[in-house]
């Protein structure tokens, strides 16, 4: 193996890393917030990735239809869940977020899809059509469990896993599909090209880190989030609102799933369950990161990228069984250093 | 009482006849002419889903360890038959005994590095290892990647081999009767109450002298040993064997009939495994043709229904299925049992417990400031302070919750400092809570048996087998008696769960009096009592002095304290400031100047 080997493991791994990354810090926002260890976080990769390529053949994307099922069920289920305090303002704005809202994107999509807009507006137009999914589904599946134990909710949010990874064969099929780079520059760097595509994927990792760790250790609204998740209750009775932190979490995490997916459309074909997968990985290093550190929680994708780079290269057979082997030893430390609190369920 | 004796007299609760003639329906269905085979496999299929689901109701309903990794187990004995059978030439039934025993040692090996991860970690540790070794799985050259292994020969009896559905299916019910036999038996026990104190009362259990760690394991490879067997059976039924099943995703699916199912009865495992094997039969056939094309949608439908599971009845549906079924019959307490064997008592007035210069420094803070009192045996002991005086922090230091910084104590003329909870709870110091632990859905009369833990020692086989009958009898009728002693013989067999805080405090009490201990520590008895109730455990503690029993209590409640206690120590920001009679305590300036202030 020489140095020019080494420097592409390397760079590759990188790179991945940097996906994972971004993965990764959505998976410890969302935890961070509303105590969900948040599996389908991996879907919203690939609902961005396909929504993208499909954008980018000029046709409309079976995920507006999701996208309009999602509000009307969300629609519904907070009307119910809110009967008692209903008026015809909260009714209004209701529809407004959750009718309104998709009705308008699809059309959109409808007018601009055939037209073959550039790659960064066909970007835009995906980000929108699978932001507002984030709360939708947070409002369907999670908030009427919302006080259950994180037990409780790491296995809904398998069940939501389940019927997303579903629901994206249903409307996108088999077959794989790549979208076309957001940038066709490329820098020689000695023996290795770096591409815009890889930059912007560096940057929208060391951004995204940085913007939530100053986000939830400095202004008053990022404590408010975290209090949320320590004591719901407390939380509420000091005045948080604490089912709009919620929505606030799942749209970021949303945005930053559908802008990995999009990121990664033009490097790799991307399938239904791509995104679980390389979700799985981001999640691995949410999990080194305790689940709490938005650094730390990059650093571990890195890891985790190089590990893998360099297990496909000497190892490609055993490349997952090494990655995933990986994060025992650190559950272990995690474990005996956290302190204990019985949960009762 | 009379009517128990009765049921069990006349053999048979009416539970446990429905049951039997459920069994006996299930098992004439295949003799039935006309029965279509598609019946019959699916009945198999559900009996192999239920050998797993059995083992991870245990494990996670019962246990509260939620496993990812079940599916693997499978994989490892129905690999390691596949390979013996297939490529040597084994016996299937040889071939058992080897698969369960690869398994165990996995599931060892798995068990000591998960149980005792805590919390989520659990749960994710077990994804962790099972995505690895399905992975491994579908790798290995020797295990043909992923192709598999085929054919593996199929069961045989004396020449006769079990190739179709229908015989088969007696092969897989047999051993999932086993199994709800075992597990029924096992959760009936004393481990089995170890194991249902592990979910939220594992604190109180370790008290008790249940090691908590060992109990998981024991749980955990229990649960691996069902699935091997599952894995086994699967092999020889399928005749093949490919990474697939083995992998998380049917992991998941087993943990959904464990969810669907819900709480702590096997029964409950087969009915999860029931609703999730046709529903998915059912949405596989149905969905491709309501709206044509690829399979595949029955995992949206599958999960929709797994999280309004969770969303409206999160103790699964068993809940719902067991009211329309007849009442279990009260257990039977026999009342001629022998005894428990008891402690030497120690001599009254004789030093049972000596605290010496004890201290507790939490970094900068000296919570417990060089502490010295002693205990005579057959006395009432109040530790009183304002709050904030170490009160907590020296009962857990004598618990053995919290290690000492310095000093010694001695119980019985024996240094007990440095013991764990269960070692000293061996020695015979039986304590309460200040917050109640107790497992509401479990009976009072269970509770208490759990203080009785140390007194028995059946294991998990002679349980399973119902070796254990005698010294399971001479348990229940010693904490039957305990019961009665402290006044909650007719509560003895509701649910925990029922009782006023006042009659659980008073539970806690017969709890720790079936350890047989020689010294009972009370941590706050009286707190979020009202006065009947408070006058009610003055009389029960002065009947048990008067039985020779020593008694330590921490206490906020003066007056509880003055008129009941034989010696009061007072603690006041750590430090010992008072101690004697109550007389002579409510008198000393010190203590006045510490509960009223420094004028009074």
């Amino acid at each position: 193996m020489d140095s020019t080997i080494l420097l592409f493991l390397v760079q590759d791994g990188v790179t991945n890393g940097a996906l994972y990354g971004l993965l990764g810090v959505a998976t410890v926002l969302v935890f961070a917030v509303t105590r969900i260890i948040f599996v389908p976080q991996g879907e919203f990769v690939t609902y961005g990735a396909l929504t993208l390529a499909l954008l980018d053949t000029g046709r409309v994307p079976g995920t507006v239809w999701l996208l309009l099922g999602f509000g009307l069920v969300a629609f519904v289920i907070e009307l119910w869940m809110s009967r008692h305090e209903l008026d015809a303002r909260r009714i209004g704005k209701e529809a407004l977020a959750k009718i309104v809202l998709p009705c308008l994107i699809v059309a959109a999509t409808f007018w601009l899809a055939p037209m073959k807009l550039p790659p960064w507006a066909n970007l835009l137009l995906a980000l929108a059509i699978v932001a507002p999914m984030g709360p939708y589904l947070y409002t369907i599946a999670f908030r009427p469990v919302a006080e259950a134990s994180v037990l409780t909710l790491f296995i809904v949010a398998i069940g939501v896993h389940l019927s997303m990874q579903g629901l994206g064969l249903l409307f996108f099929g088999a077959e794989g599909l790549r979208a076309t780079p957001l940038s066709s520059t490329s820098l020689p760097v000695g023996p290795l090209v770096i591409t815009g595509q890889t930059l912007s994927i560096y940057a929208l990792t060391l951004v995204s880190m940085a913007a939530l760790t100053f986000f939830f250790n400095k202004p008053l609204f990022g404590k408010a989030l975290r209090a949320t998740a320590i004591n719901r209750l407390g939380a509420r009775l000091v005045g948080i609102r604490t089912s709009l932190s919620g929505s606030i979490a799942f749209v970021l995490a949303a945005i930053i799933g559908a802008l990995t997916g999009a990121l990664t459309a033009p490097m790799t074909t991307i399938y239904y369950d791509t995104g679980f997968i390389i979700g799985l990985k981001g999640f691995i290093a949410a999990i080194i990161g305790s689940l709490a550190s938005y650094p730390l929680t990059v650093v571990a994708a890195l890891v985790v990228g190089i590990a893998e780079a360099f297990a496909s290269f000497f190892a490609s057979q055993f490349k997952e069984v090494i990655v995933f082997t990986l994060i025992i030893p650190v559950l272990i430390w995690l474990s005996l250093s956290s302190h204990h609190v019985e949960e009762e369920e | 009482m009379s009517d128990a004796t009765m049921k069990q007299k006349s053999g048979l609760s009416r539970r446990s006849m429905f049951f039997i003639v459920l069994t006996a329906i299930l098992f004439a269905i295949p003799l039935i002419p006309g029965v279509p085979v598609y019946w019959i496999t699916l009945l198999d299929n559900i009996g192999l889903a239920a050998l797993v689901a059995i083992g991870l109701i245990l494990l996670t309903g019962v246990g509260g360890m939620t496993s990812f990794g079940q599916a693997t187990f499978c994989g490892f004995a129905a690999y390691t038959t596949a390979v013996l059978c297939a490529y040597h030439g084994f016996s299937p039934w040889i071939s058992l005994f080897v698969a369960v025993a690869v398994t165990l040692v996995a599931a060892v090996i798995l068990g000591i590095i998960t149980v005792p991860l805590s919390g989520h970690y659990l749960p994710l540790g077990t994804l962790a290892w099972g995505i690895a070794i399905f992975y491994l799985f579908s790798k290995l050259d020797f295990l043909g990647r992923n192709d598999g292994i085929t054919p593996v020969p199929p069961i045989s009896i004396a020449g006769y081999q079990f190739f179709d559905s229908r015989s088969i299916f007696y092969v897989i019910w047999i051993f999932v009767i086993i199994a709800v036999l075992t597990t029924t038996n096992l959760l009936d026990s004393r481990t089995g109450r170890a194991i249902r104190a592990l979910r939220g009362a594992s604190g109180a259990a370790e008290s008790f002298g249940v090691d908590t760690t060992r109990t998981k394991l024991v749980v955990f490879v229990y649960a691996a040993m069902l699935a091997a067997i599952s894995g086994w059976l699967y092999a020889h039924v399928q005749r093949a064997v490919n990474p697939t099943p083995f992998g998380v995703g049917a992991s998941i699916e087993y943990l959904f009939m464990a969810v669907a199912g819900g709480t702590g009865h096997p029964a409950a495992a087969i009915f999860g495994a029931a609703f999730v094997t046709l529903l998915k039969e059912i949405l596989t056939r149905l969905l491709p043709f309501l709206f044509g094309g690829q399979a595949h949608y029955e995992e949206v439908v599958f999960g929709i229904v797994l999280v309004l599971i969770l969303q409206k009845s999160r103790l699964g549906l068993w809940p719902l299925v067991e009211k329309l079924l007849p009442q279990p019959a009260d257990p039977f307490i026999d009342r001629k049992a022998e005894a428990l064997p008891v402690r030497t008592r120690p001599e009254p007035g004789s030093k049972i417990l000596d605290l010496d210069t004890v201290r507790k420094q939490f970094q900068g803070l000296v919570a417990v400031n060089d502490v010295s009192f002693s205990i005579k045996a057959g006395e009432i002991v109040g530790l009183i302070g304002p709050n904030g005086a170490g009160k907590s922090t020296t009962f857990n230091l004598v618990t053995g919750t919290l290690p000492l910084t310095s000093g010694k104590i001695e119980f019985r003329g024996e240094p007990i400092h440095g013991l764990s909870p269960r070692q000293i709870a061996q020695r015979g110091i039986g304590r309460t809570f200040q917050h109640v632990k107790v497992l509401a859905d479990m009976s009072v009369l269970d509770n208490v048996a759990l203080g009785a833990h140390l007194r028995g020692s059946a294991g998990v086989a002679s349980a399973s087998l119902r070796l254990d009958r005698a010294e399971e009898a001479r348990i229940l009728a010693e904490a039957a008696r305990q019961i009665e002693r402290v006044g909650l013989g007719e509560h003895m067999h509701k649910q925990a769960g029922s009782l006023a805080l006042g009659q659980l405090r008073i539970l806690e009490i017969a709890r720790a009096l079936c350890l047989d201990p020689t010294l009972l520590l009370l941590d706050e008895p009286a707190a979020g009592l009202r006065h009947f109730e408070k006058q009610q455990l003055s009389e029960l503690l002065r009947q048990l002095r008067s039985e020779g029993m020593t008694v330590l209590l921490v206490e906020h409640d003066m007056g509880f304290v003055m008129n009941l206690t034989d010696h009061i120590v007072v603690l006041d920001f750590g430090t010992k400031i008072a101690e004697g009679s109550p007389a002579v305590v409510s008198k000393h300036p010190a203590v006045i100047q510490a509960y009223l202030g420094a004028d009074a």
